[in-house]
């Protein structure tokens, strides 16, 4: 086919992948009802019903992250963030603008506050007590068996860290589940499960060496509900709880 | 070059002969085609082609992909005839592959407007055919007839108005001189329809409501004016039997789907098997599985037609293992309840009484905070196809476990918009379970079972060469042993969720296996 004529082809029929508008054109009090019905079925289950963030990102913030725009707003509830557990979305392009209008009335509401001290909290994190960074990363610093917290403060809610230094085995992601598998050799591997189908799975142990197996050649294979973070219940005071999720909370992505 | 001659001459009897309904209502006498949705009017999709089998599977290979360029859902179950694939791609278009190379003969792009209403995505289940014309319903519900050696468009019939939530997402059934057609709608409040379509013109034969209005019987099970958006939609294939000459077909969740206060009454005919005379549309018979059901538990899964003995007593079958996770047996000739037990974990039900009929738990109906009941919404079974065996006598079906939270919330009815009363969550911290089981069709006990790694979204298809096919959420297609579910073949296609039904054909006396992966459609065959 030549250019000329598969050009022609692609005007003859409007693509419905991205709409023409840079501004939500549906955000009047309507859409909002609507778009909120929208939200609390396909989205409160991991950004709260209030939008403060869970197992997806607090959007109780004014601006919410990463959307500066209306359409890219509407780009990411629709298309999703690859390499995240944010999905696409299939609904209507009506559907997604008024969820998006939701979503940026959200960040309307005042900021949750949190009455720590960050300083005091980069040191128990960063500190032998925390021992944080055995797991997690900041910026190029730490392991990689947790997710990494370089930008934490921008994507969860204080509410929502507190939860997850006092019992982090509630709601715990598909992602960071412990493993441990047997081989038919013998060898016995421990690690975080990157991924896992019928037929296989990856694991990244301890030494941060990725092992990729296949379960036929397995003699067991133990998927733990539970991960490697422990609680901080007993190891911080109240305080010293608030304080970390203060530096928690100022870590924006910002890399040194 | 003998070969190619003969495939010529067939291939040019094919055309000027076109499909006819006679050979439809045969395929065993043709198995390198697929020539309709299930491979038979009886919902089996199963092959009679045993060139790849249980001793040869681990050898199967790619022969060819051909991509789509949507990132829609691809959910088409193609048809194959005479050496042709006829498949439908996300939005509403349709393409011609030539199954020996995978290139396309032609496609048709079928321009849509922005403002459509589609619950769950832009997709199209597949085409059919029949005499010298492809069928498609279009999610603006349109159906339209296109020249099987062109794609030009031969007639466009308006089936419904998109703008009042109706779009058509199911393939079309091609039986004797009419095309069946269903809609979609049901988070709409689309009342929910089954028609009939002359082939050749395109003119409307014959239309039944799949939900009664005044004065016909069942339009008292709504209360007040709630049967005008009672949706009930019909947005999946159904199967036909020549014998007893009717269409079954499932329909869809009552509107609204979570909120029931607004619509008491049973709900007929929604959440049923609706049995209607092929020549005239008119209701032979119905069984309802969920009444007044508030969990969006629509009753549109592939009905299968089998004859098998129940309680000692031979008779026409009808399995039917439902979203709602109970496993149905109904003679299809009457329509009575003769069997239905729960196949998958379920909350929402004590049980089945003498009739058919669910008695509830209490507890059970979504609230404002949300209720925790298994099925999940998604339910223990979905749009995609189960498959039957004549040579196993195996019934096997993709079965999900998993529940939902759900919880209700207003309902005001206005033309086009969403109107689903309340919605749902996954469950936190439940890992749903996904299985292949094969059961018993007449009893219902399951032979053998297959774990998959999360609840499937893609159907099954079993082949003479002991085989059954499915795929997985993590984007693999596998083949089990038909007779112990054993695996033996695997090929990771793509990393995206499948979400289609497999096929299986022959051309140049090769016989492949046709599945959409991803945003891609596979052939596999051997070397």
């Amino acid at each position: 086919m030549t250019p000329v004529l598969l050009w022609l082809l692609f005007q003859a029929s409007p693509t419905l992948d991205l709409p023409r508008v840079e501004q939500n054109p549906f955000t009047s009090p309507d859409h909002l009802a609507l778009g909120q019905k929208l939200y609390n079925g396909r989205c409160a289950g991991c950004h709260g019903l209030t939008g403060d963030g869970g197992k997806g990102a607090n959007l109780a913030v004014p601006p919410p992250p990463r959307p500066r725009t209306d359409l890219a707003l509407h780009r990411i509830v629709r298309y999703g963030i690859p390499e995240t557990e944010m999905p696409a979305t299939l609904l209507a392009p009506q559907e997604v603008w008024q969820i998006a209008a939701f979503v940026r009335s959200l960040g309307a509401s005042p900021p949750q506050t949190t009455k720590g001290d960050p300083a005091k909290g980069q040191q128990l994190v960063l500190g032998a007590r925390g021992g944080c960074l055995q797991c997690h990363s900041i910026a190029l610093q730490g392991g990689r068996l947790g997710p990494a917290l370089t930008d934490i403060g921008a994507k969860r809610s204080p509410g929502h860290l507190r939860r997850k230094l006092l019992e982090p085995t509630a709601d715990i992601t598909e992602s960071f589940r412990l493993a441990t598998v047997v081989t038919q050799t013998g060898r016995r591997i421990t690690g975080v499960r990157l991924n896992e189908d019928p037929f296989s799975i990856q694991l990244r142990d301890f030494s941060d060496t990725i092992h990729s197996l296949f379960k036929d050649q397995l003699t067991s294979l133990q998927v733990e509900r539970r991960t490697t973070m422990p609680s901080y219940q007993t190891r911080f005071t109240n305080s010293e709880i608030d304080d970390v999720v203060a530096y928690l909370l100022s870590l924006r992505g910002n890399l040194p | 070059m003998k070969t190619l001659l003969a495939l010529l001459l067939s291939t040019a009897a094919g055309w000027a002969q076109g499909l006819t309904y006679e050979r439809i209502r045969n395929p065993e006498q043709e198995p390198a085609n697929w020539l309709t949705y299930s491979g038979n009017y009886a919902g089996h999709r199963h092959s009679p082609l045993k060139e790849i089998n249980d001793a040869n599977v681990s050898k199967l290979k790619v022969a060819w992909v051909y991509q789509t360029n949507s990132l829609q859902k691809f959910e088409t179950s193609p048809i194959v005839v005479d050496g042709i694939m006829y498949i439908s791609e996300p939005p509403s278009n349709v393409a011609a592959i030539d199954t020996r190379t995978g290139r396309p003969l032609w496609r048709y792009r079928r321009p849509l407007p922005d403002d459509l209403r589609v619950c769950c995505g832009q997709v199209n289940r597949g085409v059919a055919l029949l005499g010298d014309l492809v069928y498609i319903g279009t999610l603006d519900a349109h159906l339209l007839a296109l020249d099987a050696r062109t794609g030009a468009v031969r007639w466009d019939t308006i089936v419904a108005d998109y703008k009042l939530g109706y779009s058509i997402t199911v393939a079309p059934l091609a039986v004797k001189d009419k095309i069946i057609l269903g809609v979609a709608g049901g988070e709409y409040g689309a009342r929910g329809f089954l028609d009939a379509y002359d082939a050749r013109t395109g003119k409307p034969s014959w239309r039944f409501w799949t939900v009664p209005g005044p004065g016909e019987p069942g339009n008292e099970t709504w209360k007040g004016d709630s049967w005008k958006m009672g949706a009930a939609d019909t947005w999946v294939t159904g199967a036909f039997d020549p014998a007893t000459n009717l269409i079954y077909w499932g329909t869809g969740n009552p509107g609204p789907d979570w909120n029931g206060d607004v619509r008491l009454g049973d709900n007929l005919y929604s959440d049923s098997l609706i049995a209607v005379d092929a020549d005239t549309g008119k209701l032979q018979w119905h069984f309802q599985f969920t009444p007044h059901d508030v969990h969006d538990w629509d009753a549109t899964e592939v009905p299968v037609l089998v004859d098998g003995e129940v309680r000692g007593e031979k008779r026409k079958l009808l399995l039917f293992p439902n979203r709602n996770a109970f496993y149905y047996i109904l003679d299809r000739v009457t329509g009575q309840f003769l069997l239905g037990k729960p196949y998958a974990k379920q909350t929402w039900a004590k049980g089945l009484d003498d009739r058919g009929r669910p008695i509830r738990v209490e507890g059970t109906t979504p609230t404002l905070q949300g209720v925790k009941v298994w099925p999940s919404v998604a339910g223990a079974n979905n749009w995609y196809s189960p498959s039957y065996s004549p040579l196993t006598n195996l019934f096997y079906v993709a079965v999900r476990d998993s529940g939902s939270v759900y919880y209700t919330g207003e309902a005001v009815y206005k033309p086009g918009e969403r109107f689903d009363g309340g919605g749902y969550r996954a469950i936190a911290g439940e890992e749903e379970q996904g299985f292949v089981r094969a059961y018993q069709p007449a009893t219902g006990n399951l032979a053998w079972e297959y774990k998959l790694h999360s609840a499937p979204w893609s159907g099954v298809l079993s082949t003479a060469g002991n085989l059954v096919f499915g795929a997985t959420n993590e984007g693999q297609i596998f083949a089990l042993n038909a007779r112990t579910g054993a695996p033996l073949w695997r090929f990771q296609a793509t990393s995206l969720l499948v979400r289609s039904n497999p096929i299986a054909y022959a051309v140049d006396g090769k016989q492949y296996i046709a599945m959409a992966m991803g945003n891609s459609l596979y052939a596999f065959t051997l070397d």
